[in-house]
């Protein structure tokens, strides 16, 4: 079976503290920390686990600028056979339905059985797949946490619904799949690992590799557009109970009576 | 030219679902400051009687696709049916919400719309006669506001429990329209097999009222009894952090937080949770905020409203007794 995942660089939120430009444009982008979106991950391992049950390729792929690169080999190290970057100055600012649109005419390129994504991003908008799979007119599912394979033509999958319910779905292949954390437990990539993959070549394609009309992607013809970004405030903290141990239960029962909702 | 708000309503089982009315109360909202109207739409099979209530929250028209093959939720029918309805009616702003279902079907939705989209929002607005979307992005360490370009309808879903409920309204009738569609079998190319059903009997996290919810302080799975009990007594669901999720104390299905579950309950209860921003992330917007916890530095005592510095082997069973004998 051979699988792409669509990944994404992201600038680590647990690590960076975010501010935004004095214009409001974008986050101050300077000193971040950046590294795989984290459902990747779970995207990767996933595909990397099917294919050394059934054969096949991992390709991982991503939107991005040269930096991405580094992305890609770190989903390399862990096991994806090969990376494609689709890189071009006409991408920059280019919205969720842009960037579907763009790895729509990357996977029309090639010939996947099955394409992964993560269930959403740090930064984005958690539409990517739904929109990539609408685009290239195939089955999708969200959320997915459990994929069994039945044979060539159809996989059985389950996904987290709402009432802590789990649904078991059969899906038709070709299918886009996004992927929920907890699905398995992604491997361990040490340094090690990524030299080994260092010198490994990874194409790159540009709008005119791709067939992409310019006009049709970026901050030009985004549908969605950001005009301002704030930082929520922080908030007084807390009111603290103090006193005795009977004495905090005391007032914590109070607070919960008067706006906790308890009768 | 495009006009009008369309809310999409959910129904799970026959019931309509509270996100629906959120959407409908802020459909109305945005309507009001347009002037125009709103028009709720719903799938499922024989869920027209039920259907009557969106109106009182202030749908003008409430449109049923009513057919068997909608009863239980699947994107490839959902999605056929609602192209075809969204089209007809032509409105300038359409909401979903940004619940498992309407996050899964609004990303396709869209792109057969081919229009942009504003995925899980917590506040809007109408500026110069357009939507404004404004959705937390990076853990909710940053928000951004979003408008659209050229992208009729202009498409956003809204984060449960967030949006203000209208104050219903039964002497407010809507008027009731049979949605005319077309669906072929061809289109289904997912078929729902089984339905691996919670047997907990609490309510899904993403829907309760009052959720209970232990990070690393809980020692291990055994420490989580006094969280159930708790629960029982308020009536409240139980949560977990991430690190409690990671050291297996508690499937993952419970996980508040960025890469769990996103979470808007009127009370929420953390104790021994730190407050990694992984967590604030899922539970931030959370109406009443109390947070249990030994250290006084912990991030935890920013976002809650109360904070009790204390041990929580020894608050929780205290809290418990107190609230027995209040029973």
């Amino acid at each position: 079976m051979d699988i792409l995942v669509c990944v994404k660089r992201v600038p680590d939120t647990a690590e960076n503290e975010i501010g935004i430009k004095a214009d409001g444009t974008d986050i101050e982008r300077g000193d971040l920390v950046y590294s795989v979106n984290e459902w990747d991950n779970y995207a990767v391992e996933e595909a990397i686990q099917i294919r050394d049950k059934v054969g096949g390729s991992v390709t991982v792929i991503t939107v991005g600028d040269e930096e991405s690169e580094e992305i890609l080999r770190r989903e390399m190290a862990m096991g994806a056979d090969n990376g494609i970057l689709l890189s071009d100055e006409a991408f920059e600012g280019t919205d969720g339905k842009g960037i579907a649109s763009i790895l729509k005419a990357a996977v029309e390129k090639g010939n996947y059985d099955l394409i992964l994504t993560g269930a959403q991003a740090d930064d984005g908008a958690g539409q990517v797949g739904g929109m990539l799979a609408a685009m290239l007119d195939r089955p999708y599912a969200s959320l997915v946490n459990y994929i069994e394979l039945v044979d060539d033509k159809k996989i059985k999958i389950g996904r987290e619904i709402e009432g802590g319910n789990q649904e078991m779905n059969e899906i038709d292949l070709p299918c886009v799949l996004s992927i929920q954390t907890g699905i398995n437990e992604p491997r361990y990539v040490g340094i090690r690992g990524i030299r080994k993959v260092a010198s490994l070549e990874i194409p790159t394609y540009a709008s005119s590799d791709l067939g992409i009309a310019t006009n049709t992607v970026g901050a030009g013809s985004a549908k969605v557009k950001r005009i301002d970004y704030f930082v929520p405030e922080l908030g007084e903290g807390a009111e603290m109970l103090e006193g005795t141990l009977d004495e905090k239960i005391n007032r914590l029962i109070e607070m919960l009576k008067a706006k906790g909702g308890l009768k | 030219m495009a006009q009008g708000v369309i809310a999409i309503a959910e129904q799970r089982d026959g019931e309509i679902r509270k996100i629906s009315y959120e959407v409908v109360s802020e459909a109305r909202r945005l309507a009001d400051s347009l002037g125009q109207g709103v028009t709720a739409i719903i799938l499922g099979a024989g869920v027209k009687e039920k259907a009557v209530t969106l109106g009182h929250y202030g749908a003008d028209k409430v449109v049923v696709a009513d057919d068997p093959r909608l009863q239980t939720y699947t994107p490839d029918a959902y999605v056929t049916v609602l192209e075809q309805l969204v089209k007809e009616n032509d409105p300038a702003i359409l909401l979903l919400g940004a619940s498992t279902q309407g996050k899964d079907l609004a990303a396709r939705l869209a792109a057969r719309l081919g229009v942009g989209m504003a995925q899980d929002c917590t506040q809007f607005s109408i500026e110069n006669g357009n939507l404004v979307s404004i959705r937390p992005i990076y853990a909710g360490k940053a928000y951004a506001k979003l408008t659209y370009q050229d992208s009729y309808p202009q498409m956003a879903t809204a984060r449960p429990n967030v949006m203000p409920l209208n104050k219903p309204d039964t002497g407010k009738s809507a008027q009731m329209v049979d949605a005319a569609f077309t669906l072929d079998d061809s289109v289904m190319k997912t078929k729902i097999v089984d339905i691996i059903r919670d047997e907990s009997g609490k309510v899904d996290l993403t829907e309760a009222d009052k959720i209970v919810s232990g990070g690393r302080g809980m020692k291990d799975a055994e420490g989580y009894k006094i969280l159930e009990e708790l629960a029982d007594l308020i009536g409240a669901s139980v949560g977990a952090s991430r690190s409690a999720v990671d050291a297996g104390w508690r499937p993952h299905k419970d996980q508040v937080g960025q890469t769990g579950k996103v979470v808007s309950p009127n009370l929420y209860i953390a104790c021994g949770i730190s407050g990694a921003i992984q967590h604030l992330a899922g539970m931030s917007t959370s109406k009443v905020i109390v947070a249990i916890n030994k250290d006084p530095d912990a991030p935890i005592f920013q976002k809650a409203d109360y904070g009790v510095v204390d041990d929580l082997f020894k608050v929780v069973p205290a809290l418990k007794e107190e609230l027995k004998k209040m029973a």
